[in-house]
């Protein structure tokens, strides 16, 4: 499983904050050609974001590229540049309904063919900014393969609704349940939107508490500070980390006995159960089918 | 790939370099670089400039290049910004791997 606790936004137009985004620990770095690059630079942050992939080795850490929409008429030249220095995922901004994503897609593939880069092998993510896209989330999370999750980006989303953000999150309750729905009915992520008072570490941990408690796979950030408190707030206690490892080892067990039935401490089993003790291991970094070590 | 009027990329950030290039006086390419790492990197970043601006063409420049401690790669996307910014064009040929 990929982790995606911490996807961190790291302005395109930035050498400095380009150079040094790997060293933060975040478990995604994404590189944006979007909001945060002025109009009259939309031209040198693509070459920046095109030339820093094509030569800095970000390791492990999954490379996200935030593209400008289609209709803005930048969309398909960041493409263009982009899917050619082959980073993991490509991010659509204001995502409508699923043609918008089958239109980046449509685009990306024609690349990936001339290109010579094995087709498929561009991912995808879809942010959603709007009512309107928020009540098509369902269609969006489902209109492509690539699609690996679909994202929250709350300002607009706000400014559409005609509110302003507050710190409980009220506003965002329709949208967080129709995006982690959606997302979850498609297999994929679920993704939050930025906490912008870097300032505020207790509401940005509040924030983060709900949407893990909800259900979702991370959160978008943009500041380096944001990373630690959110991993520590995904970690599973260690009491649930121990409880997750003997079912493991009982379904392993019954496995070696040809067993299709497992059982600890006299209960049975059940496969929700299971899902759960796998993924809670997973996102402490542990190996959920590896054996445990013996005392 | 002409040059037909001066144009600039980049910042005086640090890592950043920026970068103006402007008509040449006489043929060829003529390099000014300040950096604040001239005395290790200077001929380096000249060579980064001067390889980038032939990879895209362009034969005949004046180019003003004030360093401040950027990485090879950011040195050619600045250059290949400005050379195509100075140019007049926006038809950057992504198929051809720099």
């Amino acid at each position: 499983m990929r982790l995606r606790r911490s996807m961190m936004f790291v302005p395109g137009n930035n050498p400095g904050m380009i150079k040094d985004a790997g060293i933060f620990g975040a478990d995604c770095i994404m590189f944006d050609l979007e909001d945060s690059v002025a109009m009259t630079e939309k031209d040198t942050a693509r070459f920046l974001v095109y030339n820093a992939l094509m030569t800095l080795d970000y390791g492990n850490i999954e490379k996200v590229v935030r593209i400008n929409d289609l209709s803005s008429g930048l969309g398909v030249e960041d493409l263009e540049a982009i899917v050619r220095a082959k980073p993991d995922v490509i991010r659509l901004p204001k995502t409508e309904n699923a043609q918008d994503v089958i239109d980046c897609e449509v685009e990306i593939e024609r690349i990936e063919r001339e290109a010579g880069i094995p087709v498929g092998s561009t991912g995808m993510m879809a942010a959603i900014e709007t009512a309107g896209g928020v009540l098509n989330a369902y269609e969006i999370a489902h209109a492509s393969k690539r699609l690996i999750g679909i994202a929250l980006g709350a300002e607009d989303y706000v400014t559409d609704l005609k509110t302003t953000r507050s710190d409980d999150g009220t506003e965002l309750f329709f949208a967080r349940g129709m995006i982690l729905n959606a997302a979850r009915s498609a297999g994929i992520d679920a993704l939050d939107t930025v906490y912008s008072d870097v300032n505020n570490e207790e509401g940005f941990r509040r924030e983060a508490t709900l949407i893990k408690k909800m259900g979702f796979s991370g959160k978008s950030i943009i500041n380096p500070r944001q990373i630690e408190p959110l991993h520590e707030i995904f970690m599973p206690r260690e009491k649930d980390l121990i409880k997750s490892r003997a079912i493991m080892e009982a379904i392993r067990e019954a496995n070696e006995r040809g067993s299709g039935v497992a059982s600890l401490n006299g209960k049975m089993i059940d496969r929700p159960v299971v899902l759960r003790a796998r993924y809670l291991l997973e996102l402490a970094g542990e190996d959920p089918d590896g054996e445990q070590e013996q005392e | 790939m002409k040059i037909i009027k001066p144009a600039t990329a980049g910042t005086m950030e640090s890592s950043d370099v920026i970068i103006r290039i402007e008509p040449a006086e006489k043929p060829g390419l003529e390099i000014h670089l300040t950096s604040s790492v001239m005395q290790q990197f200077g001929r380096q970043i000249e060579e980064a400039i001067r390889g980038t601006l032939e990879g895209l063409g362009v034969e005949d420049a004046r180019v003003e290049a004030v360093d401040k401690g950027a990485l090879d790669c950011t040195i050619k996307a600045r250059v290949s910004a400005a050379a195509f910014r100075a140019a007049d064009r926006n038809d950057y040929d992504w198929r051809v791997k720099q």
